[in-house]
């Protein structure tokens, strides 16, 4: 007997009940209701997304999959592809940082290798609270601890990422986590139940009865203080189990006897046996008894909605069977036949030889609740605001000091030497670029990737903050030289029961797919994290973007440090009078103020196409985007990770804080040898992008005049070791607060 | 010239150092799964890095077990060339087929980063093609790679010159600054007193070509070549 009391206990409401009641013509029973739980839960269904995710556009001449697979692929030539996918483990993560991030990675690259491609590198992007918040140096700790503590073990580089620090993640912190893989295209496989009697099977670690209902867990806001009686609901990764399993796949992906796979992830075995017979059309029989476990006394429920890691459903041809069990006994992995595909629709579970649950395959995903959910008006752009009048800042040099020192502008070797960056041996870019930049053996291709989003952005003006974070990280990875191909997403947002929470994530969705169409980059996989609040705080919206781009070849990749004495310093697009959301208004002078910078995406169009084709002609020796903190912070970057000095003069009628720190988008530094000045120059003009000259290579100080008055004079080295130790010493020094 | 390379599960460098010797060297290259006991012929045995049995228990406690190492005792004792790094180091000790052992680091943490080493024995056949008290700069990645060993043991490495590598400052200065890890001696290599099996926590096989910005890996695996390939 199903009490209302039940069907609130399953986060289910009375419409959505009436709605299983109306698909099934009968009352169902405790596990249908759980089963419908899971696959309904904001997590698994997208309910409250899907209707805004149709506007982004996924197709495109390299596209081979878009969204609704285990992850996007897109052809890069040579008869390969790059598969790549990002994904959440935000509340998982706030409840138990080390397993909660661990088991992030490991879902991710779960969803990679399951597509038949072998992962070759992953990036995290993380937001934090303040360091001296409750818990938030063990967060940290953790976080970073579990991420490496997976990637290390199962040998994918961690090449690249990004980390913020800002109050409103106190409560609900960020940890997004991207893979690609490589695979070949006539090598790809996907989640489908096909052919009528093959066999069912369940391959990897045993079941047990952790994360149960964790996709609706993390459909959920938190209560202050809830996290730690969740931590029940938080997986336990087992990094080697996965790479045998890992191994074993990519080996059996070496045979004809897959049919279709797919990771067993949120929602575990409900999900992957309903969208797998869901897709194909078919419907499977599964007797839940012969599932691997690791306790007695488990029942269907807790076996069906378990979200133990490091497991996968497979149908294999009924005559290769023998072949896929042989290959996973060579991994010592479990590898049981657990059912067989049917013809009939449905999803059958049996349990110690009676049907425990019966349900249609195709409506539990077809059928599932949209909502259009309510959407308050946003907030008007801001005004002309205080600081425009204030005075300038006393002493620049001593501003651009402490950005550097900041924690989200200082260098976070801390963080990127407890990952392995370099397993595998493509990392051509290391961590501390603008982009990382991986060789694709075999070829002289490469991939360059980045993460990227500006929260402080988005909190002002979610559609611009949105569209710039797809222009920022084609940006980034056209300073290396490549061009942008596709990009994945991770939609991190509060709970879009709330009107102003929804009409965030409705611009910032605009924003993305706009951008995405002006800069010819479709969305080929993503995930969408709603309910990051703890107390009924929503976090700023954080639309990562996760962007990818192809190098033709390898030789002509563009780094970001200054090269030689003599070079010749240019500056690429144009600085507004802009400060509001920068790092400077936040460091220098305490405010969380807008209005958001402008974007102009047809300008930054124009601006990656030279980049590339300057690459492509080799006419450079570094660029680099300029985005946070500012031209003075980016051509402290060049020079400190350079090691040598620039005299840089500006002219202009921005007042001088805006054009050393503003954030104005649609920049990059370039530099070059003398001779290429004209060659450049012209390439400029032709495609319309704003060129200027500011300055020379030499010395070993950052000299910046505007107008003839010296405003920054600083020894290289000096700024170099600030930005290297302050990140160190403030985590460090940061109290445990727990 | 034949390179075999062992895997046991959890071994994740096994194709880095297949790469090496397969397309940069154009030398032959075998696979040899751990339980197996062939090793295929091989000229010379290398024990990739990685995470074998996922370091559970202690980095290498489990792999020893594995059938394949009763074949590289038999092979390093009758003077085959064995070179272990990283997680392969830390097989061989724990096989005893190189003396001492692993603590964690003393940063308590994975460190992965450049050091600098200097060569202090170019007399194996992983580093002839080096020239003693050189010094080159190579990556570490790893939790576990704070040498240690008795003190009869340190000072019987010292005496018959089995220190193979040594963390150092870019001048070649022992430093404990450059020290990644806390080892004993700033010991970053070692090896056995026939000088035919080596191991070390740093990644010749994340450095061998220009492409990544440093080569100057490959000339352990030159060294090889070079030593054995005449024989």
């Amino acid at each position: 007997m199903i009490t209302s009391e039940l069907i609130r206990e399953h986060n289910l409401s009375d419409e959505e009940y009436a709605r299983i009641l109306d698909i099934l013509g009968r009352e169902p029973n405790l596990l249908e209701l759980g089963i419908f739980s899971a696959m309904w839960s904001e997590h698994c269904s997208y309910k409250s997304s899907r209707i805004h995710l149709k506007n982004f556009p996924t197709t495109g001449p390299r596209v081979i999959q878009g969204p609704g697979e285990n992850a996007g692929v897109v052809d890069i030539g040579d008869g390969l592809a790059v598969v790549f996918k990002m994904e959440s483990h935000n509340h998982p993560s706030f409840i138990e940082p080390y397993q909660g991030a661990a088991t992030g990675v490991g879902g991710i690259l779960r969803d990679v290798f399951t597509m038949g491609a072998r992962p070759i590198a992953s990036l995290n992007s993380l937001r934090f609270g303040r360091l001296d918040a409750p818990r938030m140096k063990h967060l940290v700790d953790g976080v970073v601890r579990g991420i490496a503590g997976y990637g290390n073990c199962i040998g994918i580089p961690t090449v690249g990422g990004e980390t913020t620090f800002h109050r409103a993640y106190d409560g609900n912190i960020l940890v997004n986590v991207m893979n690609l893989g490589l695979v070949r295209t006539g090598r790809i496989f996907r989640g489908r139940a096909e052919g009528t009697g093959n066999p069912v099977v369940y391959v990897g670690s045993k079941t047990g009865r952790d994360g149960i209902h964790g996709a609706t867990m993390a459909s959920e806001e938190f209560a202050v203080d809830e996290a730690q009686q969740k931590r029940p609901t938080v997986q336990v990764g087992d990094p080697f189990t996965e790479k045998l399993l890992m191994e074993a796949c990519l080996e059996l992906f070496e045979t004809d006897a897959v049919v279709g796979i797919q990771d067993m992830g949120a929602a575990g075995l409900t999900s992957s046996s309903f969208e797998m017979a869901g897709r194909a059309g078919s419907g499977v029989e599964i007797d839940l008894s012969k599932v691997p476990v690791r306790e007695t006394g488990m029942t269907p429920y807790e076996i069906m909605l378990s979200e133990s890691q490091e497991r996968m459903l497979l149908v294999a041809r009924r005559e290769r069977l023998d072949r896929v069990l042989a290959i996973f006994r060579k991994w010592e992995l479990d590898a049981v036949e657990i059912g067989r595909v049917t013809d009939s629709g449905r999803v059958v579970l049996f349990f110690e030889g009676t049907i425990v649950a019966d349900l249609p395959a195709a409506p539990l995903s077809d059928r599932a609740p949209v909502y259009d959910r309510p959407r308050a008006a946003l907030a008007p752009a801001p005004g002309p605001v205080l600081w425009r009048e204030e005075a300038e800042p006393s002493g620049y040099g001593d501003a651009l000091r402490r950005l550097l020192a900041s924690p989200n502008l200082a260098e976070k070797s801390w963080i990127w030497t407890q990952y392995d960056h370099m397993v595998q041996t493509n990392t051509v870019e290391r961590p501390g670029g603008d982009a990382a930049v991986l060789r694709v053996k075999g070829t002289r291709k490469a991939i360059a990737m980045k993460s990227d989003v500006n929260p402080f952005f988005c909190a002002l003006d979610p559609y611009r903050g949105g569209a710039i974070a797809v222009a920022e990280a084609a940006r980034s990875v056209a300073c290396t030289g490549a061009r942008p191909l596709a990009i994945t997403d991770c939609l991190n947002f509060g709970n879009p029961e709330k009107p102003e929470v929804m009409a965030q994530f409705e611009a910032a969705v605009r924003g993305i797919a706009d951008a995405c169409r002006a800069l010819e980059t479709p969305v080929v996989s993503g995930n969408v994290s709603f309910y990051n609040e703890t107390g009924g705080r929503a976090i700023p919206p954080t639309p990562t973007v996760g962007l990818v781009g192809l190098l033709e070849d390898v030789e002509k990749r563009v780094r970001l440090p200054f090269r030689s004495e003599g070079d010749v310093v240019a500056m690429l697009g144009e600085t507004r009078d802009e400060l509001g959301g920068s790092e400077f208004l936040r460091v220098v002078r305490g405010r969380d103020e807008g209005p958001c910078p402008d974007v102009d995406l047809e300008a930054e169009k124009r601006l990656i196409e030279l980049l590339v084709s300057l690459a492509e002609n080799r006419r450079l020796a570094s660029a680099h985007d300029v985005s946070d903190g500012g031209l003075a912070v980016a051509l402290a970057e060049c020079a400190m990770q350079g090691s040598i000095g620039a005299r840089v003069e500006l002219d202009s009628s921005v007042r001088p804080s805006a054009l050393l720190f503003g954030e104005t988008t649609g920049r990059a530094v370039i530099s070059f040898t003398a001779g290429e000045e004209s060659a450049v120059r012209s390439a400029a003009a032709a495609r319309g992008v704003p060129f200027a000259v500011i300055g020379r290579l030499g010395g070993d100080r950052l000299r910046i005049e505007i107008a003839g008055r010296s405003l920054i004079d600083e020894p290289v080295e000096a700024l170099a070791s600030i930005w290297r130790s302050s990140f160190a010493h403030a985590i460090e020094a940061a109290a445990e607060v727990l | 010239m034949k390179f075999a390379i062992v895997v046991f599960p959890g071994s994740n460098c096994d194709a880095d150092c297949h790469h090496v010797a397969k397309d940069l060297l154009g030398c032959e290259a075998e696979y040899v799964w751990h339980q197996d006991r062939d090793l295929k012929g091989a000229d010379a045995v290398i024990l990739p890095g990685g995470f074998a049995y996922g370091d559970y228990l202690r980095a290498g406690a489990l792999a020893r077990f594995s059938p394949v190492m009763e074949s590289v005792a038999e092979f390093a004792k009758r003077g085959g060339a064995v070179l272990g790094i990283c997680n392969g180091f830390q097989v061989l000790l724990e096989a005893k087929l190189l003396p001492g052992a692993m603590h964690i680091n003393r940063g308590l943490r994975y460190v992965c980063r450049d050091v600098f080493l200097r060569v202090e024995n170019d007399a194996t056949p992983f580093t002839s093609l080096y020239e003693k008290g050189s010094v080159i700069k190579m990556p570490v990645g790893h939790t576990e790679g704070n040498y240690t060993a008795p003190p009869a043991v340190l000072e019987e490495l010292s005496r018959e010159g089995r220190v193979v590598f040594r963390y150092c400052d870019g001048e070649g200065h022992v430093v404990d600054s450059a020290n990644p890890n806390g080892s004993v001696d700033a010991i970053a290599g070692i090896s056995n007193r026939g000088g035919n099996v080596v191991g070390l926590m740093p990644h010749p096989d994340r450095c061998s070509e220009s492409l990544l910005g440093n080569e100057a890996g490959i000339k352990m695996f030159q060294s090889a070549v070079a030593a054995l390939a005449t024989k």
